[in-house]
């Protein structure tokens, strides 16, 4: 089955929406590669909530898709691993290290927000400018540093 | 061993029929009494050698099966193709090992993952994995 990818912002979505077969898996692998050239993307979110079983040739698929993102210029996280599933990968010896992964999409965008460094999803508005520096050393907290008065 | 009536054949023919497999063995493990993450254990053992199947022998055949012995319920997996056959089962087993696509995590992995774990390889004639697991 298809896999609809979203824009949002600065990131893509890829909701995984049911069992997925190994064909789904490259052409989702395959999309995001376009896309994030398209739209010049910063990161992108994978949510497996529905997965019923990531097994050795999922890992490596996302693994691969993380790893090629990455050379695109995109940050990508996994989101949405399920206990079971997790359990059943420990067991398996599976991994998905170098990849990001996190509990779910907000946590996802959270991830992101902190990798990119930059306000990503549209709700996130510009990045908030730096706090103004103070004009005198005076203003700042006494007895620190070179700020010290004479 | 007894085998209850429970008893579904997959035929493997290709990757999407891993899926199928998977999904038929998480409905009778979850009818033979497995609970937590037992369904989703067995699952993936099953999509492990299904997938050995359709890398290495193209096609062949997954057997569920729900088994009672000695008071105790669980479920068998015969996973059944005619394929090259491997040439070093202890090599194959060994993780980290792959002849040619894949982790090298495939049998290994499924190994750990069930209770009992055999395999028959003849070369060209095929392979034979039977795997059971038990509810605890």
């Amino acid at each position: 089955m298809h896999v609809p990818i979203l824009k949002q912002g600065d990131y893509l979505i890829a909701t995984i929406q049911s069992v997925l077969s190994d064909a789904d898996l490259l052409q989702l692998r395959d999309d995001l590669a376009n896309r994030v050239g398209h739209f010049r993307s910063r990161g992108v979110i994978i949510d497996v909530t529905v997965l019923d079983v990531v097994d050795s040739f999922a890992t490596r698929t996302l693994r691969g898709i993380a790893h090629m993102l990455k050379l695109r210029g995109a940050e990508t996280v996994i989101v949405g691993i399920q206990p079971d599933v997790a359990f059943a990968m420990v067991q398996l010896g599976l991994s998905l290290e170098g990849v990001g992964t996190a509990l779910d999409l907000e946590e996802g965008l959270t991830f992101l927000n902190a990798k990119t460094k930059r306000g990503g999803g549209v709700w996130r508005g510009s990045p908030a400018l730096p706090p103004p520096r103070s004009k005198t050393p005076f203003d700042g907290p006494i007895g620190r540093g070179n700020h010290r008065v004479k | 061993m007894s085998s209850l009536n429970e008893e579904v054949s997959v035929p493997i023919k290709s990757a999407s029929d891993i899926v199928v497999a998977r999904q038929k063995g998480r409905a009778l493990a979850i009818h033979m009494g497995f609970a937590g993450s037992d369904p989703t254990v067995i699952a993936a053992a099953i999509s492990e050698v299904a997938r050995n199947i359709v890398n290495h022998a193209q096609h062949g055949e997954i057997i569920l099966l729900g088994i009672h012995e000695g008071g105790r319920l669980g479920i068998q997996v015969n996973a059944i193709d005619h394929g090259p056959g491997i040439s070093d089962i202890d090599r194959a087993m060994q993780y980290g090992y792959s002849s040619s696509k894949g982790m090298g995590v495939g049998l290994p992995g499924a190994k750990w993952l069930m209770d009992e774990f055999e395999i028959q390889s003849q070369i060209g004639k095929g392979t034979k994995v039977t795997m059971r697991k038990w509810v605890r």
